[in-house]
């Protein structure tokens, strides 16, 4: 085997011009391949957490998922009851604080009640639809970022003054609003109160800064005219990808529909499946052109050694280690740009993440994101491997069916 | 009685195409071990065809080549690499060297790939070969920085390096001065002088004279068989 190698080694570091062109090759593709699997990931990702940042990451809603429970079986032993439906009308989880409990000791996170009703907020000629949503501000701290995304004011805040909310930045200059500013809520019910903006937040989603907006559980729950109205529960788990676990579990103990943030963001997920593919086949497509190089230079040096594979051949070197020969310098080669390509890939991501833009909705300068892990550079560098090596087969192949005796007689 | 080390029976080579020509035809041929045989004949009579085919280089159309007593037809392709590896030996007119290899790792090459040796006894048996050729100088040289004759005996060295049984050359003079002719012809000698056979293809009939027996091959058939003077029966 030893020779094996010290004949691929001689060949490929004998002819320098063609390895370094072939290492180009192989670190272009292996490189860009890199950075634009750092880009798709780093996209992905942050839309993800931009999701979980602005989301529960489980919400347990007032729709039951099966029938509740008939009278009839509350007084006989056995009953039966037929064609059955969910009664449409859903107002509100029943007992919310027993559903609290009972999830609250098996559950790997954080829970708050709310209710979430859909309102009208106006402010002088401006009148826009939002959604409103109740909330408990020292439980909802530990279930949603909503802190951390506070421009101005805090959570607490609704609780120094009757009827108080938080709105968005979006919407606050769309209603020409201000910390401070008077605003006035009405809801389908015809009820309609007052009550001050104490505080501006900004998710940088626009469903969520111009069509969310936050007030007290005892606020949203005026606005609807049911004072013990609890129509969700949300949940933020310590592992936001549990999330579907725990929701189909909650969905088996409550009763109550539970949407995981996956569930509730699926056509987006399955949006990024078929990028994921795109991206996959765009980036096979590099390393298969960069293999070309290696075909090229492969088939060149076979060409050239057709004498020796001859000889090699006519001494009694079986075929196959002949053609090892070739498929060891392709592996040497890609090995090479593999590792260049690695370090050019390394810093186009560096790079990429020094490029800024503007975000349009925000207009803050966000940096390009790009997210690369060990397990991606390892996997680009395997598939480059078996790329550079299949890339001999047929040239090794076809030069090591040449027939001793021709060359010998052409030789001679 | 000497023990046979090459045998062929009714021997064909045939090349097929639009008009079917024979390159060997029907040979029947007994080499003895030790025996040094001289193939000659004009261009295009089938003696390096000939040689092709005892070397297992080639496969016959028809007939069967013993090697040591081993018939030869139905061997695989892989098993015929084996026993060109273990048993035989080849120079052949060009010298056929690894340009990029010195005259040391040429010799060893076939050393390596045979695998019978440790690496320090390979290299010891691959110096003394050369150096029992007179390429003592040329060990670590480059084949472009030997002359036509040295790369030949260099060749002659790889052909020894796995003790073959057989050593088959074909023309292994053709391209040499007459000094280095003398001196390839006289280590062929030696070889056979060792109880190894040797066959050769020559068109120097002065050379051929040299061998224990001349082959004249004619239109792919034996067509006069003659015995030098080292013949000893």
């Amino acid at each position: 085997m030893s020779f094996l190698l010290e004949i691929a080694w001689t060949h490929v570091s004998s002819r320098i011009r063609q390895t370094f062109i072939g290492v180009l090759g192989v670190a272009t593709g292996v490189g860009f391949t890199i950075m634009l699997a750092g880009l798709m990931q780093g996209g992905q990702k942050d839309i993800i957490h931009m999701l979980v940042d602005t989301m529960p990451h489980v919400t347990v809603t007032d729709e039951r998922i099966s029938t509740a429970d008939q009278p009839a079986e509350q007084f006989y032993g056995a009953s039966q009851a037929a064609n059955l439906v969910a009664v449409a009308r859903r107002s509100g989880i029943t007992n919310p604080s027993q559903v609290i409990s009972a999830i609250q000791p098996w559950l790997p996170g954080s829970i708050a009640p709310s209710v979430k009703i859909s309102a009208m907020i106006n402010l002088s000629q401006e009148r826009i639809g939002v959604k409103l949503t109740g909330i408990d501000p020292r439980q909802e701290e530990h279930v949603s970022k909503l802190v951390d995304k506070m421009r101005e004011g805090q959570l607490s805040d609704l609780n120094r003054a009757p009827n108080a909310v938080i709105i968005g930045e979006a919407l606050a200059k769309k209603l020409g609003a201000r910390v401070g500013s008077n605003v006035t809520i009405s809801t389908g019910q015809g009820i309609s109160i007052s009550g001050p903006v104490v505080g501006i937040f900004q998710f940088g989603v626009r469903d969520m800064d111009e069509g969310q907006i936050y007030a007290l559980i005892r606020t949203a729950q005026v606005l609807v005219a049911q004072p013990t109205l609890i129509n969700e529960i949300h949940v933020r788990l310590n592992d936001a990808l549990a999330a579907r676990d725990v929701a189909s579990q909650i969905e088996g103990q409550t009763g109550y529909r539970s949407v995981s943030w996956q569930e509730a963001n699926a056509d987006l997920l399955s949006v990024f499946k078929v990028r994921e593919l795109i991206t996959m086949l765009v980036m096979a497509a590099m390393l298969l052109a960069s293999t070309f190089a290696i075909y090229s230079i492969i088939s060149t040096i076979t060409n050239e050694k057709r004498h020796d594979i001859a000889i090699m051949k006519s001494l009694g070197i079986k075929e196959r280690l002949v053609r090892l020969i070739f498929i060891i310098e392709s592996v040497m080669i890609g090995t090479v740009g593999v590792l260049a390509g690695s370090a050019l890939g390394y810093f186009l991501c560096l790079a990429m993440g020094q490029i800024t833009f503007t975000n349009p909705f925000t207009g803050s300068k966000e940096p390009v994101p790009v997210y690369l892990t060990i397990t991606d550079y390892a996997l680009v560098a395997l598939l480059s491997l078996i790329c550079c090596a299949a890339a001999a087969l047929l040239p090794s192949w076809k030069a090591t069916r040449v027939h001793p005796v021709d060359i010998i007689r052409g030789a001679s | 009685m000497t023990p046979t080390a090459l045998q062929t029976v009714g021997l064909v080579r045939r090349v097929e195409g639009e008009v079917s020509t024979t390159l060997v035809d029907g040979i029947d041929l007994e080499v003895k071990e030790g025996e040094f045989v001289a193939i000659t004949g004009p261009s295009g009579s089938g003696k390096s065809s000939l040689l092709y085919l005892l070397g297992l280089l080639d496969a016959p159309t028809e007939g069967e080549l013993y090697i040591g007593g081993q018939a030869t037809s139905r061997l695989s392709d892989s098993q015929r690499a084996d026993l060109r590896l273990s048993t035989l030996g080849f120079v052949f007119q060009f010298h056929f060297l690894l340009p990029e290899f010195p005259a040391l790792n040429n010799v060893l090459l076939p050393m390596r790939a045979l695998g019978r040796l440790s690496p320090a006894a390979m290299r010891a048996k691959a110096v003394a070969l050369l150096d029992s050729l007179g390429l003592k100088e040329a060990v670590n040289k480059l084949p472009s920085q030997l002359s036509g004759g040295q790369r030949q005996r260099v060749a002659l060295a790889r052909a020894l390096a796995n003790d073959p049984q057989i050593l088959i050359a074909d023309e292994p003079t053709g391209n040499l001065d007459s000094v280095s002719t003398d001196q390839v012809f006289s280590i062929l000698r030696d070889v056979a002088r060792q109880n190894r056979t040797v066959v050769v293809v020559t068109h120097d009939l002065g050379l051929a004279a040299r061998a224990d027996r001349t082959i004249r091959i004619v239109d792919g058939k034996i067509a006069e068989q003659s015995c030098g003077p080292h013949t000893t029966g």
